[in-house]
């Protein structure tokens, strides 16, 4: 008996060694992972290429092809250090704008997919969404008439339109509005570029930052309307209108 | 020094080829190492950067699942750590450090298991879902260090920086832990292209291989036991060729497998 246990001694030692240092690796790798979750911040206000989803983070390898494959230079990936998933790819309109290509040299270059393949139309792209952030110094607010985002739109009239409105502070004068229609902005950057302030007070922001949502059963009356070609309540009872048929002045003719 | 020059011309070779494009305008390869775009026909994916998205939730193009296949495919026949001392720019930076520390003598300030790479390559996986992202490749050395590098970004400096000095204080740096290598030694337990100790019976003992090798654990039972095959089967095995290079009795050499 004895003679049979010695040779199994050492494998009991071995394979507690091999528990423990298992368990010291575990823990160490586990550590590890933590600090990269925490260390690798992939929040931030991102612009991501055409075509890029929600989930853009979830898909992308970050090997950088739909940078070299865009034209203008507008694309980069995000520095080791920087926000938003390092060496993934990006643009700041500020800088560089979206020049829409019409056959989209980044979503042919990309992979995996991460760039949908099925968005054909430029036109269609939602990278992000133009808004109006500073109404103090917006020239146009201002009264003045600047209107360079609103000419500088590539989907002009439909993407950015100007809206008329009674300027109150002069009295006589008209407001060129720049208001955004969310249906028809790519985000590409135009209007931010193009703005004359020092600080654009119009900047693209990514959709899900900038855009509310309705209540779901909210429904607005005046298209229900228009749909149905008639008013969806019966027409309101019509009482007779009690007009003013006689002047105060001659008010005595009434008193019995 | 004839395997240790090949490597090196190997590895600038792949590191001109990316950088021709930005540099020169010679557009042959475009992309980085974790996907990669040669002449326009030839996609070649990093297969633990897709395996993540694919674990994160996302399904990928045919192009990156070709890629991944074409790089699987390659490196089941000539190793699968073959990326590790042929292709991979952080070799260089680990070798440089390895180099440093026994020109100044100094003792490693620790050593790290051939198992915790596996560890790491599962926790890769597991981070992949559990964040829904590709949450390594934030940090993931390899592919950060030739992303930078290719892509001119101030962040090669640093992780070149961090690279060197784990490689200077640490025996085998980065690159015996690295989750990356980890898969490819998965491939490499079953690929073609093997260093033998053919000639083991000529050993004596001079542990020079031992000493130069960056997995010296892959060597000894191929070397010293002469009932199984001289070819060294572990996948952990680079198929570097320095232990062909300094062994003064000319044991080992490429072999097949089998």
């Amino acid at each position: 008996m004895k003679q049979a246990n010695n040779p199994t001694k050492p494998e009991i030692s071995s394979r507690r060694q091999f528990l423990a240092s298992s368990a010291t690796a575990a823990c160490g790798v586990a550590l590890f992972g933590l600090g990269g979750c925490v260390g690798s911040d992939e929040s931030g206000v991102m612009l991501r290429p055409p075509g890029a989803s929600k989930e853009f983070l979830s898909a992308c390898i970050r090997c950088g092809q739909c940078v070299r494959a865009c034209p203008y230079n507008t694309l980069k990936l995000v520095s080791l250090f920087g926000k938003g998933g390092t060496g993934s790819p990006h643009y700041e309109p500020r800088q560089i704008p979206c020049e829409m290509c019409e056959n989209l040299p980044c979503i042919k270059a990309c992979p995996t997919g991460a760039l949908d393949p099925e968005l054909t139309d430029v036109n269609k792209a939602k990278m992000g969404i133009a808004v109006l952030v500073d109404q103090e110094t917006c020239l146009n607010y201002l009264g003045l008439r600047c209107g360079v985002c609103y000419r500088a739109c590539p989907s002009i009239d439909k993407a950015i339109t100007l809206d008329a409105q009674h300027n109150q502070r002069s009295g006589k004068h008209t407001l060129f509005l720049p208001k955004v229609h969310s249906d028809h902005c790519t985000g590409c950057g135009k209007c931010e570029k193009s703005c004359v302030l020092e600080t654009p007070a119009i900047k693209v922001l990514p959709r899900d930052l900038a855009k509310g949502e309705l209540g779901h059963h909210y429904r607005l009356g005046w298209e229900e309307k228009q749909k149905k070609g008639k008013s969806l309540i019966p027409e309101a009872l019509d009482l007779p209108d009690r007009m003013p048929e006689f002047s105060p002045l001659s008010h005595d003719e009434v008193k019995p | 020094m004839k395997w240790l020059i090949l490597r090196r011309i190997s590895q600038l070779t792949i590191l001109t080829l990316f950088l021709l494009g930005p540099l020169a305008g010679i557009w042959i390869v475009r992309g980085n190492l974790a996907g990669s775009m040669t002449l326009g026909v030839l996609p070649l994916t990093d297969p633990l950067a897709l395996l993540q998205t694919m674990v994160a939730g996302h399904t990928p193009a045919t192009t990156a699942l070709f890629g991944a296949l074409i790089v699987m495919a390659l490196y089941l026949f000539v190793g699968g750590r073959v990326f590790c001392a042929w292709i991979c720019p952080v070799n260089i930076i680990t070798d440089s450090g390895e180099w440093l520390n026994k020109r100044l003598g100094f003792k490693h300030a620790g050593s790290t298991g051939p198992g915790l790479r596996y560890w790491l390559l599962a926790m890769v996986i597991v981070l992949a879902g559990l964040t829904g992202m590709a949450t390594w490749e934030t940090v993931n050395p390899t592919n950060v260090m030739a992303r930078s590098l290719i892509f001119a970004s101030s962040g090669a400096i640093w992780m070149a920086a961090f690279l060197f000095i784990m490689a200077l204080l640490i025996k085998g740096g980065w690159c015996r832990i690295c989750p990356t290598g980890a898969l490819y030694s998965l491939l490499g337990y079953a690929s073609l292209l093997k260093v033998s100790a053919t000639n083991r019976e000529n050993c004596d003992n001079c542990k020079a291989c031992y000493q130069v090798c960056p997995e010296p654990q892959v060597l000894v039972d191929p070397l010293k036991t002469t009932t199984i095959s001289p070819v060294i089967r572990s996948g952990q095995c680079t198929n570097c060729g320095r232990c062909i290079d300094v062994c003064g009795q000319d044991v080992f050499r490429f072999a097949s497998r089998f």
